[in-house]
């Protein structure tokens, strides 16, 4: 890590051209820092911190702070957020339990906060709010894409997911659209680490494909397994699983899978090719699709800010709900209910040179909505 | 349900069961003979497996990665002795758990800051890749197969070194009479970093071996942690036969309530419901055996001491 | 008057001034702060019931935080949503009615948790609260019907009669009442036959046998009331945050609790108190200062361990009038 003692409370002072950023603006941002679940937090940061500098607006000042995965620390860093550093947006958590512990209160005293991960279906639906904006997906999207993809080439799958609402809405959102006999469904032990048992199952169920959705430790852990079981029913799942944060824990095991996520490293369009670059310029890594979120929400602040004072609300939200930013994933906008309407890819990974990655390999959606947004009374 | 797959489900779950066992014959031991509860025993598993990842990574020889594991975690855990450990035997479990607590926050955090917030990779090396076919048509992964030879192997060894040798000797009298054995002029300080360092080789063993197959990331010592005292207070604590039965007991019940439960419901209610509810139950079921056990037996299987 | 009187006194006005003053200088975060830390304490005052006066190192009290929690959220869910709870009854934002289900729910949840435990002593008795801790985190997570591991949200803080709850001072009072009742309690408790017996139990349960108590009956008692203090400061944790979800019932909000009670000085009145406040302003100032913080709380932790036993009060106050 660069800074040993990195102070979590810093201004961003680059030179500026001047333009009429009025008033300062300051931006919480409530992530993962610490434990097993940083690497996704740090991506988070790191590509919102950068977007934040190369923009060169120096009226924008962020309040970073760690909220170690437990709900109760992110909500206690939301109030001291609002009540004490009197921060005007809020954003940055990664996990659904956690946006769900956050988000309600926050957006109920008049906080913005943008999602730069996590959708949860309340959020989407029948709890929508004006103050909140997801940049991210809502949780059933990349799945939905994986259950349309898997009726071009597959009759009978097994699905797997663990035992908790993100899960159940995986597996609902890849049955929403997946035509095909279910060869087995079942649910693991969150944060289970062994899945010799269901691997047997898998073999034995007759399954021409399985679908899983394992976030974090546990999607390198069954992958790792399923490998070095010699099954070779091919698998497939969300993005979160073979992504850059995970890959390279994962090995040559996750070699030609196929994935669903909005974004990759080589979609095609200008704004990505620029932030590949500097983020990899920065911290000599490749982003992952947390930090390509990431970096769309900043720009996507940054918009917003340039249009309208953070201050009146009203034109504020009128300017985001815009989404006149250049995303990273091409054509992005705002669904009725605050959520993203955009393409949503499977991408296969592969291997250049050294280095596993994705590259896209079909379009699963164009334009898609979330199923929730009928329910949202905005 | 065919028996290749109820074999290989048995073999899954005596597979946990050793890797379990190699976990709780060190904290058993070090209860047993220091009378230590030791939470940070899990950090020396992480310990173990970051190790072997590091090195296999740098050198490309999974088999100086797991020399190397050996290596770090005893020595973390020699280091942890002399400068924590060794002032808690006097005090009470209170305050054990609560300095071992502070030794995960320090190791977890620690661990971070030396290799960064992203997971590591290990993979299985090639000699163990592969399977090997089962009676009944199935087959078996050669890997997970080495794995229960090796807890057997600590097994007997640990039965040798317990029962045979000096150090053994030691480790026995100790457990029975600690004034006495210092009395006799065993240099009991000594004696308690090297089966403080023992332990922790065991569980940083464990970490590699693990390693290959999981994902090697922080946090990644707390489940097993947790389970492994499960199984040292079912088998009794600073019983290494006990750790034995009770390793094993846990795996078998852990991977066939997985395993099992969903199906048996699905018999009385619809598959998707079965699945949910079997899975609830399955993650409940070895507490539910461990109060179970305990409310019959309150020191366990095989009570070591009073 | 000792000098742990003395300092008890500060400590409890201490911690009446810091949200008053806060309010004042308009730092409302400050009064939240101040709750959370009440709140902690009255939590760590139900564990120190058991731990302190009848040494039943209980790893398993988040089970308790967390039933209270839920007590709170369940209710106030069902009244927010209009749907009936069981058996045609009605859910409620009523914090009294919440909080004497809160506690009637601990206590029946105890008894037969105690019942089985205290069968056993030592390190069995601590890894056994935790197996039953553990049972009810995996049931609370994979329960679908509560919102599972996304937990539930409290929309609008649960109401208290002829007081505004919204208002965070308003809050922080009615915490601070309910933590000075439990020190009350725990007062009484210490001093009565009752507290004597269970003293007597906890350093030797033959002699006490011999004069016809039972040690085990007494035990459990006090593992219930124990179990009940802590499941009321869940249920105004759970206000606090408006917000519980199974994070309450972890082994290491189990863990936190043993540390506040260990930080402050184990088996004193304001131990718990003293270890809130400490604990909370560690958290809150390293966290502020270095997204490291969990590493130096580490070695905070151990340094008291190892340097400064007795913790905090035993540092200010001295030896403790009892081992």
């Amino acid at each position: 890590m660069k800074n040993i003692l990195a102070s979590s409370m810093f201004a961003l002072s680059l030179a500026t051209s001047g333009l009429a950023y009025a008033e300062p603006v300051k931006i919480g941002v409530i992530t993962t820092l610490s434990g097993g679940g940083a690497g996704l937090g740090v991506d988070m940061r790191d590509a919102f911190t950068l977007a934040m500098k190369q923009s060169g607006n120096k009226d924008v000042e962020l309040v970073i702070e760690d909220d170690a995965q437990k709900p109760e620390i992110a909500v206690q860093l939301a109030e001291k957020m609002i009540q004490s550093d009197k921060v005007d947006l809020l954003t940055g958590i990664i996990w659904s339990n956690l946006a769900m512990a956050v988000v309600p209160n926050a957006v109920a005293q008049d906080v913005i906060y943008l999602s730069p991960n996590a959708g949860p279906s309340a959020l989407a639906g029948a709890k929508c709010n004006k103050n909140y904006f997801n940049v991210a997906y809502q949780n059933d999207n990349f799945h939905e894409a994986m259950g349309q993809y898997a009726n071009k080439d597959y009759k009978k799958t097994f699905i797997l997911a663990p035992n908790y609402p993100a899960g159940k809405d995986s597996l609902t959102g890849f049955k929403r659209y997946y035509k095909g006999e279910l060869a087995g469904e079942a649910y693991t032990q969150i944060g289970q680490a062994d899945y010799a048992a269901e691997i047997a199952q898998i073999r034995d169920s007759g399954a021409d494909s399985v679908f899983f959705f394992l976030p974090g430790g546990m999607g390198i852990s069954f992958m790792k397994q399923y490998a070095q079981s010699g099954v070779n029913i091919p698998v497939m799942g969300p993005g979160f699983s073979f992504d850059q944060d995970i890959l390279p824990a994962v090995g040559d095991a996750a070699l030609g899978v196929k994935n669903s996520a909005s974004w990759s490293r080589d979609l095609d369009n200008e704004a990505n090719k620029q932030f590949v670059e500097a983020f990899k310029a920065e911290y000599n890594r490749l982003p992952s699709i947390y930090a390509a979120q990431s970096w769309d929400t900043a720009n996507l602040i940054l918009s917003a800010l340039s249009k309208a004072s953070v201050k009146d609300k009203d034109a504020f939200r009128a300017a985001l709900k815009a989404a006149d930013f250049k995303s990273v994933r091409g054509e992005f906008t705002f669904n009725t209910n605050n959520h993203p309407v955009q393409n949503i890819y499977v991408r296969e990974v592969v291997k250049e040179g050294d280095v596993l990655t994705n590259k896209i390999i079909a379009t699963a959606f164009e334009h898609h909505k979330d199923a929730y947004a009928d329910q949202c009374k905005m | 349900m065919s028996i290749a797959l109820l074999i290989e489900q048995l073999l899954n779950g005596l597979q946990l069961g050793v890797m379990l066992f190699l976990m709780a014959a060190g904290l058993t031991l070090i209860f047993g003979v220091m009378g230590l509860i030791n939470l940070a025993h899990g950090s020396l598993y992480m310990v173990g497996a970051f190790a072997c990842a590091t090195v296999a990574a740098a050198t490309g020889s999974f088999w100086i990665g797991l020399v190397a594991s050996l290596i770090a975690a005893a020595a973390a855990g020699a280091v942890m002795e002399i400068v924590v450990i060794r002032r808690l035997y006097e005090r009470d479990h209170l305050d054990q758990v609560l300095a071992t607590f502070a030794l995960i926050l320090i190791f977890s955090e620690g661990t971070r800051w030396l290799s960064g917030s992203f997971p590591l990779y290990l993979d299985i090396p090639p000699l163990l890749q592969g399977a090997v076919p089962l009676p009944g048509g199935g087959q078996y992964q050669l890997y997970r197969l080495a794995i229960i030879g090796v807890g057997i192997a600590v097994a007997v060894g640990l039965y040798l070194l317990i029962s045979r040798t000096r150090l053994g000797m030691r480790i026995r009298a100790g457990e029975s009479d600690r004034e006495m054995i210092a009395a006799l002029g065993v240099d009991i300080r000594t004696l308690y970093t090297v089966v403080f360092a023992l332990g922790a080789a065991l569980a940083g063993l464990a970490g590699a071996l693990v390693g290959a197959l999981q994902s090697v990331q922080v946090g990644m010592g707390e489940p097993a942690l947790i389970l492994a005292f499960v199984v040292i207070v079912i088998g009794g604590i600073g019983s290494i036969k006990g750790a034995l039965f009770g390793a094993i007991l846990v795996g078998l019940v852990d991977t066939m309530g997985r395993f099992l439960l969903p199906k048996a419901l699905a018999l009385m209610m619809p598959t998707a419901q079965a699945g949910l509810i079997g899975a609830s139950l399955a993650s409940m079921l070895i507490y539910i055996v461990m109060a179970l056990i305990l409310a019959f037996r309150p020191s366990g299987l095989f009570a070591a001491q009073s | 008057m000792s000098r742990e009187t003395i300092i008890n006194i500060l400590l409890a006005l201490l911690l009446l001034a810091i949200p008053f003053s806060a309010s004042a200088m308009g730092e409302q975060f400050y009064v939240t702060l101040a709750t959370r830390i009440t709140i902690l304490a009255l939590a760590a005052v139900g564990l120190n019931i058991a731990l302190g006066l009848g040494g039943l190192v209980s790893f398993g009290h988040a089970a308790f935080f967390g039933l209270g929690g839920y007590a709170a959220g369940i209710l106030a869910t069902h009244t927010f949503n209009a749907e009936p709870l069981l058996f045609g009854l009605q859910g409620t934002t009523s914090m009294p009615v919440i909080w004497s289900v809160a506690i009637l729910v601990c206590g029946l949840v105890a008894l037969p948790i105690g019942a089985i435990s205290l069968r056993t002593t030592g390190v069995y008795f601590i890894m056994i609260t935790l197996a039953f801790a553990q049972m009810i985190y995996y049931f609370a997570i994979s329960w679908p019907a509560y919102g599972g591991e996304d937990g539930l949200s409290i929309y609008v803080r649960n109401g208290f009669p002829g007081m505004n709850t919204a208002q965070s001072l308003t809050y922080f009072l009615i915490c601070y009442v309910v933590l000075m009742a439990a020190l009350g309690l725990f007062w009484l408790l210490r001093g009565s036959r009752f507290g004597a017996a269970l003293q007597a139990a906890r350093q030797n349960a033959t002699r006490l046998s011999a004069v016809g108590i039972a040690p085990f009956n007494i035990r459990l008692v006090a593992f219930a009331i124990s179990a009940m203090v802590t499941g009321l400061a869940g249920a105004l944790f759970a206000d606090l945050n408006r917000f519980v979800s199974p994070s309450m019932l972890s082994w290491h909000m189990s863990g936190e609790l043993i540390v506040l009670i260990i930080l402050g000085g184990k088996g004193r009145l304001f131990g718990p108190v003293a270890g809130a406040m400490l604990y909370v302003l560690f958290e809150f100032a390293l966290g502020g200062f270095t997204e490291r913080w969990q590493f130096f709380l580490g070695l905070i932790l151990l340094g008291v361990v190892l340097f400064a036993r007795g913790g905090l009060l035993g540092l200010l106050a001295g030896e403790a009038r009892h081992g």
